[in-house]
């Protein structure tokens, strides 16, 4: 069976998600390629050998010298044709959903989108896919020539398994239609983000407005880490959208996330739920967030918060 | 200019999703229905749009036919015109959605004329596909990009911006286009009285949709298992603050 896993790379830069798409790909079959879309993503090979590819596609053309969702999907299609794949993987991050939704609609095929586990021992898959951002499963069928899935974000550990293989150049027709491509790209950003943060501390409705947010910003800064927050937040108008954890916001997996008068709304929940560590600060002992995290202050985080701070910078003396 | 907004008529984000005990729906018992959370921006998007360039906007959803009531929902904050594709309400996956909206919008534009812009949510909350509107795009030849935060229309063409981590990146499609938006592009306004009752009158229209197998096919859907985890207080008060320290020395994120 050739399958085909797509790698999801920004000029060249990956994130661990797509180390872990490879590895859930690799165990579906242990043959895997990977496909690297665009020259920025030739230097790529090295760690999906690592990974357990057993060969690399680059796919290189003038139209594709940076991302350019259609026309990735479109070249991913056409070498999925050309090799006679049985399958195509790729990840669902906000590109990887994108991408394959263009392969999946190019091909004319059936996508399953953030699956969490997958049976690929019959010619008909069976897998479990997420609803809801995960607060529900879904156990569905694949029967198809090709099957397109992703894998969800943050289901498997990235495993390096330390091989190697072929390399080869792949270079698609593409159609004559004009290439829809980033025009523009802004970084108002350096340094830490809220999706790669290791510490990000939040806050929801309990903060109570936007200047009351600068407590939670200092700690974050003393952690090194990001500053989210919850949608009652953004629809507030407190924060802006940028760093709202969340379902419809951004989804991370911080090694801590410290829940600052957040109630623990179940599309908040899975928005942050794949956190190692989860600390809460909370008046209510009872609201989801406090049950569900790992340690909790029953307190008014406006007063534990600065405290917080303030000791960390005493030990640091 | 002429706006076409698909939305989907979901449980109320936020409401606890309950399995029924067959495992092949969830118990709308308790439920309240909203239209998805992208789709709603979406909507207000639209009627922003059209409140800029004058024209005329459209929501269309593909659902049973109860989801009138989240296409009078939109029509009271501004959408003029409403289309329902009526299913028997059972779980449609997207590439049967995706067809059955393809065959409607081109059924519509062949008489109207083509949509300026189609907006799609960038996923649904409930079933979370990420294609429908990739799909549609495709079927009618247009440009799509998903994730839209921001949309400025001038001279025949669109220049969408989507968030990235560090920042932006920006896309210009030329119109007709499609686009995925994502919350966080506006606040979705409230509908006024006269908005409410405005949309009582408005007359929707009803058109067939052909449901045809993909290859996929649910078996049975499942609450998650339990994770609950035994939560350690550390404090009742500003005087835990060692304690979280510590908490945070042990993991390492000091």
């Amino acid at each position: 069976m050739s399958t085909l896993y797509f790698v999801d790379h920004d000029r060249g830069e990956i994130t661990e998600t797509v180390l872990e798409g490879l590895t859930a790909a690799r165990a579906i079959d242990s043959a895997v390629a990977a496909v690297t879309v665009g020259a920025a993503g030739d230097g790529l090979a090295d760690r999906m050998f690592e990974y357990g590819a057993t060969a690399v596609h680059q796919i290189h053309h003038d139209e594709l010298t940076d991302y350019a969702p259609a026309a990735w999907g479109d070249a991913v299609s056409e070498l999925a044709t050309s090799v006679g794949a049985a399958a195509v993987i790729g990840v669902g991050t906000d590109r990887g959903s994108e991408v394959m939704a263009h392969v999946a609609a190019a091909l004319d095929m059936p996508l399953v989108a953030n699956c969490i586990d997958i049976d690929a021992s019959d010619d008909i898959w069976e897998m479990t896919r997420v609803r809801w951002g995960g607060s529900l499963h879904e156990r569905t069928r694949l029967e198809a020539p090709v099957k397109l899935v992703t894998i969800a974000p943050h289901s498997s550990e990235a495993t390096p398994v330390g091989g190697s293989g072929t390399v080869t150049e792949f270079v698609p027709a593409l159609s004559d239609g004009a290439v829809t491509r980033i025009v523009d790209r802004v970084t108002t950003e350096e340094g830490v983000t809220l999706a790669t943060a290791p510490v990000v501390v939040s806050g929801g409705r309990g903060v109570g407005s936007a200047e009351a947010f600068a407590p939670l910003e200092e700690l974050a800064e003393l952690l090194n880490g990001a500053v989210g927050c919850s949608r009652v937040v953004t629809n507030s108008g407190w924060k802006n959208h940028k760093f709202q954890v969340g379902q419809t916001g951004t989804v991370i997996a911080p090694d801590v996330y410290i829940a600052c008068g957040i109630s623990g709304a179940i599309q908040h929940w899975v928005g942050m739920m794949a956190s190692k560590n989860v600390i809460a600060i909370n008046t209510d002992p009872l609201a989801p967030m406090v049950t569900k995290a790992d340690y909790a202050v029953i307190a008014d985080l406006h007063e534990v918060v600065p405290a917080i701070a303030a000791e960390i910078k005493r030990r640091r003396g | 200019m002429r706006i076409l907004t698909c939305v989907k008529r979901v449980p109320a984000p936020g409401a606890k999703i309950v399995v029924a005990a067959d495992g092949q729906s969830i118990d709308t018992n308790m439920l309240g229905f909203a239209v998805s959370p992208h789709e709603e921006c979406a909507a207000e998007e639209a009627i922003q749009q059209i409140e800029q360039h004058g024209g005329l906007s459209t929501v269309m959803t593909l659902g049973p036919a109860e989801a009138e009531e989240q296409l009078r929902t939109v029509i009271s904050v501004g959408i003029n015109e409403a289309v329902l594709l009526t299913t028997d309400g059972s779980d449609w996956d997207p590439m049967a959605t995706a067809r059955a909206l393809t065959v409607a919008i081109q059924e519509i534009e062949a008489s109207d004329g083509p949509f300026d812009m189609i907006f799609f949510g960038n996923e649904s909350a409930d079933s979370g596909g990420y294609q429908v509107g990739i799909r549609v795009a495709r079927a009618l030849g247009r440009p799509m990009v998903t994730g839209i935060k921001g949309v400025d229309v001038a001279d025949g063409k669109v220049t969408a911006r989507r968030d990235t981590p560090t920042g932006s990146e920006v896309y210009e499609l030329p119109l007709p286009a499609v686009l995925g938006i994502k919350e966080g592009i506006n606040l979705p306004r409230y509908p006024t009285l006269k908005g409410r009752l405005g949309a009582k009158k408005v007359e929707i229209k009803v058109m067939d949709a052909a449901h045809q197998e993909s290859g996929q096919s649910m078996v049975t859907l499942a609450a998650p298992p339990s994770q609950e985890t035994p939560t350690e207080i550390l404090g009742h008060g500003a005087d835990a603050a060692p304690a979280v320290v510590d908490v945070l020395e042990e993991i390492g994120a000091l």
